[in-house]
């Protein structure tokens, strides 16, 4: 063992506190030794450890009848009918994308991919939600830019379809954007494969990509915030390489079928040292890891490095002993590595040796349970009022919001991401959820991302709970039973007690609208340091939803056929603050979000999906941002059928009619000759239901707002973004 | 029809005209390794779509001196049937079997959009559409801009192997329809025999009216029927 000692001072400058050095002193009863003092710091970072979220996730719902594995597995496992299961996770790459956008974003998806394929699972979709700073703001076009493409470049590569996602733009994150992306996979339920080493004696495989510099120390530069110079740190992100990963995929997908993997975990943050930790500490083992076997890049690297090198496309795996020839041959007919580079022990220590010697033993159950703080909350201020302008509202309101850079359409995006590979989709980007039919069957998964950053900046508590109901709406107006989430927790330091007092209200939000719901959370990430010079991002509670659709021939649609009743579900109070509108036209940011009554979504949501399941929607949007005019817009843009539409209630303004953002809300396009049954169910089901007016035609017509083709809507929705990334405008809305 | 589809480390449209062709033609192809000398006696041989090799070097370079591809040649020069499906019809570009390059999009961006296609050469692979008739099917690519040096694309033109066009609601090959800044517009062409075809969009995923519609359902039947 190598005798050199630290101090607390070397444990500062790895981001360790000095009561964090010793509380290491106590464990070991003597000083670490460098090697040890690094692979202390990668786990007991934020990132690897949730110190400071754990106490606060604790109290999420994670069980359910659906519920398979919940969180703590590589991905959440939920059942879904017929022997098949899907794995699901979202995961946060916001750090790297923001200093290189390509290849940040790319090993964001890559690394969500192998959390689902380690469970045995085949992904068939990718979901992403991206949050960047002012469209004006000089970095923000070429982040756009260079994330986009590279999930694009990472999925399509992979050949799994992205699916769906978010994309919006406010000044909060100038200086810290968001890259979240969701990787769903289907496994056989007799088939999943958990991150846990087994019994002591079993090899412990290196598989996949040569280990290089890269990465070091990554997990610890998403620990900390930024600063100006945050371009130096280049070197700590990892470069992507796709064809690799699909190897990688086929050959272990090919390997598990075998039966000769007991374990497996990816190497994702902090590298050979977590997975291997955490694959000893699920089956309360010791690992004992000969670190020159390491396939390298680089001969030179210290056992440090090999342990913190975050370079991708590598995977743990404990095998069946005797299996490894097996694994050899299906690892050499795809061209890849595989060397076995220790094994599982009955120490319950780590132990590293090189070259024959002893270079880190470190006691296993103190590395992998990691540290609980309790850090000091202050709870978030309500939002001053704010009195939006309801007054001298036309069409052009509506055209101007639909013509917004957070409103306008995202074809952009889409066309760069293979969205139809696997020949499942079934409905792409585009409506209100994804779906992806589950392939060789005729049941369906619906997916989508959701959060409203305005809402939750406003009021934590609330913004949450409404990224849930959200989910649970886009998820019923594809006709899917919402079954699941999986969420991704975006926030500034956790050392300053207003965040954390904004993560501890987001965290209740999200608690309490999924068991209303009966959605449990089953995976998840927490991402802090989100902020630049101590200015951290909007609270961004982001969600990820996964729903079951029982017959893909009767889905939710978007799309209205001509001479269908619009009929609107749910209650419209004119809650403008808070609003897109006001924020697009009136530049009212604040003031209380839209109120959300649970019990109400879950009453309307499940009359929806009857309605839907009985074949009598002919087409079905959930009312979000920009309210029921936008909603309208979207589905005329959809269909290129109009729609003719009046208030019922005179007595309110049109402002507050068409652009209130009140929560439960449907729009139902209905057959007429169907009309007056629908309206009978709801009236008896204590749904409030009325009609609007009627889809067809060329125009959209508001009353008394005015009128506009489709065309002229599809022009301006179609308009902004494809302009704004050639650089031909600068304009905001 | 006897089937084969040749799966390259990095294909990932093996599966999806695996499926096609078996619900097609009513026969699953047999997939063969690309590390394999022997191809199996066959009616049809398919090059999917996907990323072989990871599209080091060029877009299906390195997959045009695999082992399968001498089989494949081989195979070609008895008269077999060879489609190539996007990195295939890459792969057949690189291969010589085909004339002419598929190099970047001329937006340098990766493009997935259903596109519409005129019936413009005559073929046992377009069996089943009428000349001059527009079909529909997805386009997903970063490499899809074919390029010829101007005799060859006039030669194409002038055989008619020019197969499919990409064009506009009213059948016109403009720059607005195309999607990659192809030649011509130039999204499909043949061999001299017309045994050949390479084209860069995916009918195999559109077997179905659940994808959003069924024109490559009826090219994948009617071609099981002529090759019969």
């Amino acid at each position: 063992m190598s005798a050199a000692v630290t101090t607390a001072d070397d444990a500062i400058r790895l981001g360790l506190s000095g009561d964090e050095y010793r509380q290491i002193l106590g464990h070991l009863g003597r000083s670490p030794n460098p090697t040890e003092l690094g692979v202390f710091s990668a786990m007991w970072n934020e990132h690897c450890s949730y110190k400071s979220s754990r106490r606060w996730l604790r109290t999420l719902p994670s069980s359910g009848v659906h519920v398979v594995h919940g969180p703590g597995e590589n991905a959440g496992v939920i059942d879904v009918g017929d022997g098949w299961a899907v794995a699901f996770k979202m995961e946060s790459h916001n750090h790297p994308s923001f200093i290189e956008p390509y290849q940040g974003a790319a090993t964001g998806v890559g690394g969500i991919l192998r959390d689902v394929f380690t469970m045995g699972a085949r992904p068939v979709a990718i979901l992403n939600s991206l949050r960047f700073g002012a469209p004006e703001h000089p970095k923000t076009r070429h982040l756009v830019g260079g994330v986009v493409g590279g999930i694009g470049g990472y999925g399509n590569c992979m050949g799994i379809p992205t699916v769906g996602g978010e994309c919006t733009f406010d000044a909060g994150y100038n200086g810290n954007i968001l890259v979240n992306a969701m990787a769903v996979g289907l496994v056989r339920q007799d088939r999943i494969f958990l991150a846990n080493a087994g019994r002591p004696g079993n090899p412990v495989l290196y598989v996949g990509a040569r280990t290089g510099r890269d990465g070091i120390h990554g997990a610890s530069m998403a620990s900390a915030g930024f600063s100006d110079g945050a371009e130096s740190r280049r070197p700590t992100v990892q470069i992507g390489d796709p064809f690799m990963e699909k190897l990688l995929l086929e050959a272990c997908l090919e390997l598990m079928a075998t039966g000769a993997v007991i374990g497996i975990q990816d190497m994702g943050a902090a590298g050979l040292t977590s997975s291997s930790v955490e694959m000893a500490a699920r089956a309360e083992a010791g690992i004992h890891l000969h670190l020159e076997r390491v396939p390298v890049r680089d001969a030179a690297m210290s056992p440090l490095e090999l342990m913190l090198s975050e370079s991708q496309e590598r995977m743990l795996m404990t095998l069946r002993p005797g299996a490894e020839a097996d694994a050899a041959a299906v690892f050499r007919k795809w061209g890849l590595e595989a060397v076995v580079i220790g094994q599982v022990t009955d120490t319950g220590r780590l132990e590293l040796v090189m070259r024959g010697t002893s270079v880190a033993d470190l006691p296993i159950g103190p590395l992998a349970e990691g540290l609980i703080y309790e850090r000091p909350v202050a709870d978030p201020p309500p939002p001053p009022p704010v009195a939006v302008p309801d007054r001298d509202t036309g069409i052009d309101s509506l055209l101007a919001l639909i013509g917004s850079p957070n409103l306008s359409s995202r074809t952009w995006i889409w066309e760069q991401y293979d969205h139809g590979v696997m020949g499942d989709t079934v409905t792409p980007p585009g409506s209100d959820a994804a779906v992806v039919r589950i392939h060789g069957t005729d049941r369906a998964l619906a997916l989508t991302a959701d959060c409203t950053p305005r809402y939750c900046e406003a009021n934590p508590r609330l913004g949450a709970v409404q990224a849930v109901a959200e989910s649970f709406r886009n998820l019923t107006a594809a006709g899917a039973r919402p079954l699941a989430v999986t969420d991704c927790l975006n926030f500034g330091s956790p050392e300053d007690p207003a965040v954390m007092g904004t993560f501890k209200a987001a965290v209740q939000g999200l608690g309490e609208a999924c068991r209303a719901l009966n959605m449990p959370v089953v995976s998840g990430n927490v991402s802090f340091y989100n902020e630049t010079d101590g200015c951290p991002i909007p609270p961004t509670p982001q969600v990820g939803a996964v729903g079951l659709v029982d017959q893909v021939a009767h889905r939710g649609r978007i799309s209205p056929s001509p001479g269908t009743a619009a009929l609107l579900i749910g209650d419209t109070e004119g809650h403008l603050s808070c609003s897109l509108y006001a924020r697009e036209l009136h530049g009212l940011t604040g003031g209380a979000p839209p109120p959300v009554d649970l019990d109400a979504e879950l009453r309307h949501g499940e009359w929806i999906r009857a309605q839907i399941a009985g074949g009598l929607a002919d087409a079905c949007h959930d009312v979000s941002d920009g309210g029921l005019a936008v909603a309208l817009a979207e589905m005329c843009m959809a269909s290129g059928v109009g729609a003719s539409v009046e208030p019922p209630d005179p007595t309110m303004s049109p402002a507050c009619f068409y652009f209130a953002e009140d929560q439960a809300r449907y729009l139902l396009a209905v057959q007429p000759d169907q009309v007056d049954g629908v309206l009978r169910t709801a009236s008896a089901a204590g749904i409030p239901a009325r009609m609007l007016g009627r889809f067809g035609g060329t125009k959209l017509r508001l009353e008394p707002l005015g009128s506009v083709t489709v065309d002229t809507l599809r022009r301006r929705h179609a308009g902004w973004f494809p302009s704004y990334m050639d650089g031909t405008t600068k304009e905001t809305g | 029809m006897r089937t084969v589809v040749v799966v390259f480390p990095g294909s990932n449209c093996d599966r999806d005209v695996a499926v096609a062709l078996a619900r097609c033609t009513g026969r699953a192809p047999g997939l063969v390794w690309h590390g394999a000398t022997n191809l199996p006696a066959c009616d049809l041989v398919v090059l999917p779509g996907g990323f072989s090799y990871g599209d080091y070097l060029r877009a299906g370079a390195i997959a045009a001196h695999s082992p399968i591809m001498r089989s494949v040649h081989e195979a070609a020069e008895r008269g077999t049937a060879v489609l190539g499906i996007c990195n295939g019809f890459q792969i057949l570009t690189e291969t010589g079997l085909l004339p002419g390059a598929l190099v970047r999009n001329a937006g340098l961006r990766f493009v997935c959009r259903p596109v519409d296609l005129r019936v413009d050469g005559h073929t046992p692979f377009l069996a089943a559409f009428t000349p001059g008739e527009r079909v529909r099917f997805p386009v997903a690519h970063m490499e899809g801009n074919y390029q010829a040096d101007r005799e060859t694309v006039a030669r194409l033109e002038g055989d008619g192997r020019v197969a499919l066009r990409y064009v506009d609601e009213a059948g016109r090959a403009t720059e607005a329809a195309n999607p990659n800044g192809s030649a011509a517009g130039i999204a499909a062409i043949t061999n001299t025999s017309r045994r050949i075809f390479g084209l860069m969009p995916h009918p195999e995923r559109v077997i179905g009216a659940e994808l959003g519609g069924s024109d490559g359902y009826r090219f994948f039947t009617a071609l099981a029927d002529a090759l019969a």
